[in-house]
């Protein structure tokens, strides 16, 4: 059996926190990044409420340390910030004798530059180098180039569980023996593209978010980057380094129903769930936290309940939704969701759904709402996106039988 | 050992349909790309609506497997045991820029939810999914260039591990000048046709057939 | 409010994209959604830019838009009462 997979560094930035240590604090003392619109230039400023990181593009840029010569967007300068808190925090260094890559996932990629720019394209010569960076994998190869990174780059874009197939994806490729290190993650910044495309879909909840709840109206959006180092657990040990989880199951599937709702009965987030804890060696009952997608949306929220009904029945682990902290940070919210829930692990404590009040009649599941000890052995977290695209990843604090 | 094989596979590009390698349809007076996915569709299979209400790239990439998956080559295999891996350079850059240029203009700012909806190139391989209920695993990569032993590594993998029985695999791609696809179906069930090996080579040949 | 049903069909047909179809062969009391014209959610959320880019009326809540798009003429109904 090959040796198995685990996380020795994380780097993560979103509207409650710039690292690691100050996300742990926002998340144990319930404060919520979701405030009213003060960074994104849009129409909508006085209508919604956002998850932003509440940095300039100037404060980003230093933040960041990026190399200045270059054209930066936003989704790259907080992709920088994340991957090289990972980077760090897993002592990387590049030696040469080990084969390092990158899997990192975008929705809008360089859409925030591109739509400031978008009529210096067409008209003047200005801002012409931002062209080049609109595509989704323009903020992997920026990275990879900052922190050195040579042996293997790749993006992935499957909506809004695109990082949490980035993690599935660089487990496999360490487990395949293409590669000894990898960082995975993903990246998305806000922009008035998707805030006035979720606006149009009728999706956004102008108060702020209510995952779980019989109120909910829709989700806030948010944006953020995270990165996971993952390696193998002997090569870890091997060097001394701290193991934060250990990846033991993974799963995609496909609900095959329609472009942005899910199934009523929850398929696609039902194989999801089933196949990620079969390939963990684990049975439902073993689970002892799940961070659920829990956008606010009237139809996830219902449909991710109902799946987790017929998959663990009357024994529904502990659950929570820490949307409502940050925001759906789409293509981000995957590895986002992932740091929390493996700080949930370190911490060994529930993580709160805060907002929540009056459980959704249909289905009458009532989250954790208070941060909570607890004895923490595995942890689920789902992302679902359009295109019925289900993800889900179980990270545990020990290794498995199957590990 | 149980491997993959290459069953059937379609090139879409410059007007032309081609199945197995061999022209199946052409309408090169076509005066875009639009017009010509709605003609080549009516020949194909006509009676999905839903066709026409995607964006050209969707429908690109779902006439390819539609042009595929007519003769039936996944008799023997459950819908929920197929997987799709597809990748391209461009994401959504057409639609990206149309519903862009639907929120540029303060005095006709009319967002459209069908146009946004289809701004995420993994919504093509949603469609195909809805088409014939396949629930294996999906995913989608952007590369400057089609790989093919990226996407047969990919997919071979997910075989191996009993993740799938069957997969479509293949590069779709748009960009304002032109447009390609190159769509594949891969099962292990060696029933007569010549087998193709689902390898980086052989994948690698099929798509460089039509250049 | 004849004029305005048989506008309405054009609109409908060429904003949701309704290919082979022609005005004549919507019957305006058949009902658009289920197995009428087979018409789902991002269609509703389609029509509802429609009114409000054709006609100026907004509607703010998704839901609303179940019973006025019930049908081509339920539709003509709604846009003649609250057009000033």
């Amino acid at each position: 059996m090959s040796s198995p997979i685990v996380v020795t560094g994380i780097g993560i930035i979103s509207s409650i926190g710039n690292n690691l240590k100050e996300t742990t604090h926002a998340l144990l003392h319930m404060q919520s990044g979701i405030k009213p619109v003060s960074i994104l230039n849009t129409r909508h400023a006085a209508d919604f409420v956002l998850g932003e990181v509440k940095k300039t593009q100037e404060e980003l840029n230093q933040l960041a340390n990026a190399d200045q010569t270059k054209p930066w967007t936003r989704t790259a300068l907080l992709g920088l910030i994340a991957a090289r808190e990972a980077i760090q925090d897993a002592r990387l260094d590049h030696s040469g004798a080990f084969k390092t890559g990158i899997v990192s996932a975008s929705t809008v990629g360089g859409m925030d530059r591109s739509e400031l720019y978008y009529k210096d394209f067409i008209g003047e010569a200005r801002h012409k180098e931002f062209i080049d960076t609109h595509h989704a994998g323009d903020h992997t190869e920026k990275i990879a180039e900052t922190l050195d990174i040579k042996d293997y780059l790749t993006t992935i874009s499957t909506a809004c569980s695109s990082s949490l197939n980035s993690i599935m994806f660089g487990t496999r490729l360490i487990k395949n023996g293409i590669l000894d290190r990898v960082l995975v993650g993903g990246s998305d910044a806000l922009s008035k593209f998707t805030l006035n495309g979720f606006n149009t879909l009728m999706i956004l909840d102008k108060e702020h978010c209510r995952p779980f709840d019989e109120s909910r109206a829709g989700l806030n959006l948010g944006e953020g980057a995270a990165y996971l180092v993952l390696e193998k657990e002997e090569a870890a040990l091997k060097q001394g380094k701290k193991i934060y989880a250990y990846i033991s199951g993974y799963a995609n599937a496909n609900d095959a129903h329609h472009q942005t709702a899910s199934s009523e009965e929850g398929n696609g987030p039902f194989l999801a769930m089933q196949h990620a804890i079969t390939k963990a060696g684990l049975i439902p009952d073993d689970i002892d936290y799940i961070n659920v997608h829990g956008t606010g949306t009237e139809n996830n929220d219902l449909t991710e309940g109902m799946a987790m009904k017929r998959l663990f029945g009357t024994r529904i682990p502990p659950f929570s939704s820490t949307k409502a902290f940050t925001g759906h940070t789409l293509g981000a919210a995957g590895v986002i969701e992932s740091v929390f829930s493996i700080i949930a692990l370190q911490e060994q404590k529930l993580l709160p759904n805060i907002n929540f009040k009056t459980a959704i009649p249909e289905i009458n599941l009532i989250p954790v709402t208070e941060v909570k000890n607890a004895k923490l052995g595995h942890v689920l977290t789902n992302s679902f996106g359009f295109g019925g695209n289900d993800s889900t990843v179980v990270f545990s604090s020990n290794k498995t039988r199957v590990s | 050992m149980e491997q993959l094989i290459i069953k059937t596979y379609c090139h879409i590009k410059n007007n032309h349909v081609y199945i197995n390698g061999q022209p199946a349809f052409d309408y090169p007076e076509a005066n875009s790309m639009h017009d010509f996915l709605k003609k080549a569709f009516k020949h194909f299979k006509p009676g999905y609506a839903k066709f026409y209400k995607m964006d050209d790239i969707s429908k690109l990439g779902f006439l390819a497997s539609e042009v595929i998956l007519k003769d039936k080559p996944n008799q023997n295999c459950a819908p929920e045991d197929v997987g799709i891996v597809i990748s391209n350079s461009q994401s959504t850059l057409v639609t990206d820029t149309e519903f862009q240029a639907s929120i540029e203009d303060d005095d006709h700012f009319f967002p459209s939810p069908s146009v946004f909806v289809y701004t995420l190139p993994n919504i093509m391989m949603g469609e195909i999914s809805i088409r014939h209920g396949f629930r294996g695993e999906n995913a989608f990569y952007i590369f400057e260039n089609f790989n093919a032993n990226f996407v047969a590594d990919y997919i071979n993998q997910l075989f191996l591990s009993q993740k799938l029985k069957a997969c479509i695999g293949g590069w779709v791609d748009q960009s304002s000048e032109s447009y390609e696809a190159f769509i594949y179906w891969a099962d292990d069930q060696k029933d007569g046709i010549p087998a193709i090996e689902h390898s980086g080579n052989e994948i690698e040949r099929l798509y460089n057939l039509i250049r | 409010m004849e004029e305005l049903i048989q506008k309405l069909k054009v609109q409908i047909i060429e904003q949701l994209n309704l290919e082979d179809m022609e005005p004549d062969d919507i019957d305006e009391t058949d009902p658009l959604f289920g197995n009428g014209l087979g018409l789902d959610s991002i269609d509703a959320l389609e029509l509802i830019v429609l009114l409000e880019k054709e006609y100026g009326i907004k509607i703010e809540n998704p839901k609303d838009g179940q019973k006025i798009f019930y049908s081509i003429k339920s539709m003509a109904e709604f846009i003649e009462s609250h057009q000033k």
